[in-house]
């Protein structure tokens, strides 16, 4: 059964066209790696389907477990279970990711908090992090585990990791898969993995690759295919792609 | 010299000094003096009447957690205490009467009293004021607090607070000030802190005033050689108008003063606060942190002056500003001043208000957008808050999450 269908999907801000028809479908327990150069819309496409309102959408639908999701609100989608791992999350002064962590578990009512907090923190080995201001003085390894860790604390059905592997250190990349893996990738939770690289996808599953380019989705196919081409030729083989991986 | 005559001469310094500027002043001085002339001397009230609003600002009106107390309503000084050896409270003419001339040492010397229409105005027609003396090599963790209540209208409220820490002991001082909502009055509360060798004072104070409500309080510091002075400051609610610019000398090799003021400045209020730390003496280290929220057409200035005069001096000034409104105003001034090449003194400064995308950041993990606001407002607030018992941060933290539910 299909998570989330994106139907002809066009989308930008005031000034420009970003998304320039959409179509993909990801079912329910199925991860989906989004590859693409920077600039072909990947990020754009994850925020336009948590709802940022900085961007709208000029035509086609996105459809969330069969309901048309395409003019609620952020919050009405994120209270659906739809989940977003911040490419560049921004700096929070004065908030500390411990108040943060358990102010997302207040407001869905978890009976345990301090236990949650505890496994997720030790998971994502943020232990001694909870007492710092969110994302401050950070490297980027370890804004990324606070990203994952906040994601997991809203419990979501459907999440989206923009760029959970860029500017990350290996042991890092390691670990974010292992929590992906172990604590994402069950109960029918669907996923879209974004990232230029593709470095994440050698430590989590996925089921299909697609390429991204200009705002198309240009190709598909099996992950391994799909990425040791883009790692043997980049995307600019993909612009006049030959039809090595599937195309629509 | 006899303390009477030295006491005239103050009187005398500032009776000149007030003849000479009373013109300036941004207050109607004069109305105030005569209807304060009236007011009786004798005040019986009962404070649980009042302890809602005390609670407010951090006081204990049973006072079962705190270390002694003193009250003071309007002019008069209602009662003080202490309950633990070691701690002396007193009123200020108990002090000049047991101690004599010696007393006369803390007299005046942290501040100067023709510095200003305000220190003059206190030393001719204040009353009250109470004088704290931390014996050597005390330390008391339990707080000790001061309470300053006005509840009649065109009361000039100027007590003389007198702090002495004697060397190597700690004391927490917790000053609260409040105001029936209505009454016009103004505060000048004069406050001369005297920190000695290795001692460490801090201080909290929370001000509670009310709309009609004119604030000029003073207050000098001077703290000896290895000697600490932190300053927790929070203003809470509107008033007409506040202005304070505590300054703090260090003048002992490695002493160190730390500020902090959260501000809310809110409806038509003016704010003008800053700090001053001298440093005097070589490896002295000091810094000024500032938070100023202003929402409707309120004014908030900050100030911060760092002034490095001895080699090995380190200072840090920090001003940040969030304005929740368009007719709110901010001005942070910082000055920073190097009198020794051996000097590393550092500001960073920003008004702003809050950022979209930290607003969108907080809605994607479940906030409603006013809920990220007033998030992000705590957060703004949230400065650390030193060298103070866990109780007191306490009072704190809940001080700032109702402010900034306020908001």
């Amino acid at each position: 059964m299909p998570k989330l269908e994106l139907v002809n999907l066009r989308a930008g801000t005031d000034s420009k066209e970003i998304l320039r028809g959409i179509n993909l479908t990801i079912n329910n327990g199925q991860t989906i790696l989004l590859m693409g150069p920077n600039g072909s819309g990947k990020s754009t496409l994850a925020q336009v389907i948590i709802g940022n309102p900085r961007y709208k959408i000029l035509s086609g639908k996105i459809l969330f477990n069969n309901r048309d999701i395409t003019n609620l609100p952020m919050e009405t989608r994120v209270k659906m279970g739809i989940s977003i791992s911040f490419q560049i999350p921004p700096k929070l002064k004065g908030i500390k990711l411990r108040d943060l962590a358990l102010e997302i578990m207040r407001r869905r009512g978890i009976e345990n908090p301090l236990e949650k907090l505890k496994k997720y923190a030790e998971l994502l080995r943020l232990e001694d992090f909870l007492e710092r201001d969110l994302n401050v003085g950070f490297s980027g390894g370890e804004m990324k585990r606070a990203e994952l860790f906040l994601v997991l604390l809203q419990n979501p059905a459907f999440v989206i990791l923009d760029e959970i592997d860029s500017g990350v250190d290996v042991e890092s990349v390691g670990i974010l898969g292992k929590a992906i893996r172990s604590e994402l990738q069950k109960n029918g939770r669907s996923l879209i993995i974004i990232s230029h690289t593709g470095i994440i996808a050698k430590h989590v599953h996925v089921d299909v690759a697609y390429i991204m380019l200009r705002g198309k989705i240009t190709c598909y196919g099996p992950p391994t295919i799909v990425l040791n081409h883009v790692l043997e030729h980049g995307f600019a083989r993909c612009e006049k792609c030959e039809g090595i991986c599937y195309v629509d | 010299m006899s303390i009477d005559s030295l006491r005239a001469e103050y009187k005398e310094k500032a009776k000149t000094y007030l003849n000479k500027h009373a013109s300036q002043a941004d207050i109607d001085l004069l109305s105030i003096i005569k209807l304060n002339k009236l007011l009786s001397e004798k005040k019986s009230i009962s404070l649980e009447e009042y302890s809602d609003l005390l609670e407010k600002v951090g006081i204990d009106v049973t006072g079962r957690n705190r270390a002694g107390t003193y009250y003071q309503v309007d002019t008069a000084v209602l009662e003080y205490y202490s309950k633990i050896p070691g701690i002396e409270i007193l009123s200020l003419e108990d002090a000049l009467d047991e101690y004599g001339r010696e007393f006369l040492e803390y007299y005046w010397r942290a501040l100067r009293v023709d510095k200003d229409i305000y220190t003059a105005l206190a030393e001719l027609y204040g009353k009250g004021g109470y004088v704290i003396i931390v014996k050597e090599g005390y330390k008391i963790k339990q707080p000790i607090q001061s309470c300053l209540l006005i509840t009649s209208n065109n009361v000039l409220q100027a007590p003389h607070n007198i702090i002495i820490l004697e060397p190597n002991s700690e004391a927490h001082v917790v000053t609260g000030c409040a105001i029936m909502r209505e009454v016009i009055a103004l505060h000048a509360g004069i406050s001369e802190f005297y920190v000695g060798e290795n001692a460490k004072l801090s201080y909290i104070m929370i001000h509670g005033w009310g709309e009609n409500m004119y604030v000029r309080p003073r207050t000098g510091v001077i703290v000896e050689k290895g000697g600490e002075f932190v300053s927790n400051y929070i203003n809470m609610t509107p008033v007409k108008s506040l202005q304070s610019y505590p300054t703090v000398r260090l003048v002992g090799e490695k002493a160190k003063a730390y500020f902090s003021s959260i501000i809310v400045t809110s409806k038509s209020s003016h704010i003008d606060l800053g700090n001053e730390i001298i440093f005097e003496a070589p490896d002295t280290a000091g810094e000024i942190i500032s938070r100023v929220v202003a929402k409707d057409n309120a004014i908030g200035v900050t100030r911060g002056r760092l002034l490095g005069k001895a080699p090995g001096v380190k200072g840090h000034l920090e001003c940040m500003g969030l304005l929740l409104s368009n007719n709110a105003k901010i001005v942070t001034i910082p000055e920073l001043e190097a009198a020794h090449s051996d000097v590393e003194l550092t500001h960073e400064a920003s008004i702003g208000k809050i950022a979209e995308d930290e607003i969108l950041y907080l809605m994607a993990r479940g906030f409603t957008r006013e809920e990220a606001e007033s998030f992000l407002v705590r957060g703004f607030m949230s400065v650390e808050i030193k060298g103070i018992p866990e109780s007191l941060k306490k009072v704190i933290q809940a001080t700032i999450d109702k402010m900034a539910k306020a908001l």
